[in-house]
């Protein structure tokens, strides 16, 4: 099941550059958050700094009180692999592992933490391969074909089931489908709809009706500072701030 | 209606002139970087083959002036130099090569590339001296081991360079979907970046391999040479490249149609273990893998 999200003065910079100000955001367990707003303004850096990615960057360092589930994921003593290992991601550019099968790719999780039972990770392969949607086009070439012989959408379905096999509580996806075709996207949403029951998502967006269409919840960031976050609904129909207004009708960004 | 574009009969005589040349370049650059190898190839076999026979392969050299015998315990030399060489040389070189692209953005990078570099330049025979200084003397023997340490020092440069550029071809997504996955840094620096980058990787270590198999000088002030048969590390042993430049030295001429053999059969080695290494490396390859 999915857990919920609790971020406090959550501050994110590259180098001395201060690239997220005090953000302060509820994510509900079991719904899907967008994340939308014009391109620099921090969104895809507050999703990494749920999951601690955003400190992999050189000299990028974040602080603040965010807690999922109960980690205090920037605590003292928190290890950042086992936080990522909880909350699972999926980037922009799908990103299969070129040298590996379909099955390695998403075996590859559980294998490099460790995990050998073959019966058990046959059926976790299997049962994410179908929580993905691509069970019925790749069961018969698992072994055979690599992760990167896929096309576009086919890959980043398979970079979700990979995220998926590591069983995480929470998945977030940074533009899932703007490198993909309109039908590829079709099916990502879809599948976000779907994931819900398991999982809390959070997925950054440019598009628009896209955060329209699969969220319930979205928040719009703008230089740097969550400036208005609300019922989707509320937001796409009577912001209450000017700029989200400003934003959603098109006049900037 | 769109203008068709302009078809290859109309282009000007100016570009098909120029397109020809640099084709013709090309050509002749790869006949010429072929030719040299070719021919040295078929000199060896031509001077090589006629001392080429069963005893050559199962012998130990005969004393001056007795006709026959072989080369055997050099080629059982040269293996285990060989194989010390690698045992040190192929994982201190891909570690090296792995702290260079996955940790060595800093200081101490900088630092171990430029020393990686000038080791590179080092003339082998000073590597020779170098590790006669610091095994053979101290040890007071020349040996298999100390002939194995200097080629495997000559190795580790070559090989950290070459897996330090093949890892930074990696696309720096791979790291993160490993990353994010909470596998940890050194889990995805071993298992998923230099997996992905294992073919270029591999042809490096060939490279480097290729090149120490066929060193004499380093092994002059090591190794030293034997008549006979050794399989200890720790006693001096024969090697081919030395039985080569013993024999090629020397006034006897069945010795210098030896020497040719013995070339031979040494190139042939390293053909044959390069191959070798091509061949079980390409079988596991998947469809449309890159």
């Amino acid at each position: 099941m999915g857990v919920g999200i609790e971020v406090r003065g959550l501050n994110a910079y590259y180098g001395k550059h201060l690239a997220l100000k005090s953000i302060d955001m509820t994510v509900p367990a079991n719904h899907v958050t967008a994340v939308i707003g014009p391109s620099g303004c921090g969104k895809s850096t507050f999703v990494r700094c749920l999951n601690r990615m955003h400190e992999t960057i050189p000299e990028a360092s974040a602080e603040g009180d965010v807690k999922v589930g109960g980690i205090s994921v920037y605590g003292e003593g928190t290890d950042p692999v086992e936080v990522r290992r909880r909350i699972g991601m999926v980037f922009q550019k799908p990103n299969p592992f070129p040298t590996m099968s379909i099955y390695d790719n998403v075996a590859a999780g559980l294998r490099l933490n460790g995990f050998r039972n073959r019966r058990q990770m046959d059926e976790l392969v299997e049962r994410s391969l179908k929580l993905s949607a691509l069970w019925d086009e790749v069961k018969d070439t698992l072994h055979k074909k690599s992760g990167a012989s896929l096309s576009g959408g086919q890959q980043q379905r398979l970079c979700i089931a990979r995220s998926l096999a590591v069983e995480p509580e929470v998945l977030l996806m940074d533009e899932p489908a703007s490198a993909l075709d309109p039908i590829s996207t079709s099916k990502i949403e879809e599948l976000i709809f779907q994931l819900k029951q398991h999982y809390t998502v959070v997925i950054v967006t440019h598009n628009m009706q896209q955060a329209a269409r699969v969220a319930e919840l979205t928040g719009f960031f703008l230089m740097g500072s969550l400036i208005e976050y609300d019922k989707t609904e509320k937001i796409f129909t009577a912001p209450a701030d000017k700029r989200t207004e400003d934003y959603i009708t098109g006049r900037f960004g | 209606m769109h203008k068709p574009p302009e078809s290859p009969q109309t282009l000007s005589i100016w570009r098909r002139l120029t397109n020809h040349t640099a084709t013709g370049f090309a050509m002749v650059a790869a006949v010429l970087v072929i030719v040299p190898l070719l021919a040295i190839f078929v000199d060896l076999v031509m001077k090589g083959a006629s001392s080429f026979n069963l005893a050559f392969l199962t012998q130990t050299p005969k004393p001056p002036g007795e006709v026959g015998g072989g080369m055997a315990n050099a080629i059982v030399g040269t293996g285990l130099i060989l194989v010390v060489a690698s045992v040190l040389g192929l994982p201190l070189g891909i570690g090296c090569g792995i702290y260079l692209a996955e940790y060595g953005r800093g200081r101490s990078g900088d630092l171990i590339r430029f020393t990686a570099d000038v080791l590179n330049g080092i003339p082998s025979i000073v590597i020779g001296m170098a590790v006669y200084g610091l095994i053979v003397l101290r040890q007071k023997h020349f040996s298999a081991f100390s002939g194995g340490v200097a080629l495997g020092i000559m190795m580790i440069p070559t090989i950290a360079r070459a897996t330090e550029e093949m890892l930074l071809m990696v696309p720096n997504v791979v790291r993160e979907a490993a990353l994010g996955l909470g596998i940890p840094k050194w889990r995805t620096a071993l298992s998923i970046t230099l997996r992905t980058a294992s073919a270029g990787v591999i042809t490096g270590c060939m490279l480097a391999f290729a090149r120490v198999a066929g060193e004499t000088a380093p092994l002059l002030f090591t190794a030293f040479g034997n008549q006979f048969w050794n399989l200890k590390l720790n006693q001096p042993t024969a090697a081919l490249a030395l039985q080569v430049y013993t024999y090629g030295l020397s006034p006897y001429d069945d010795w210098h149609k030896q020497a040719w053999t013995g070339a031979l059969i040494l190139i042939v080695m390293i053909v044959g273990a390069v191959a070798a290494v091509r061949i079980v490396t390409s079988r596991g390859k998947l469809k449309g893998a890159s």
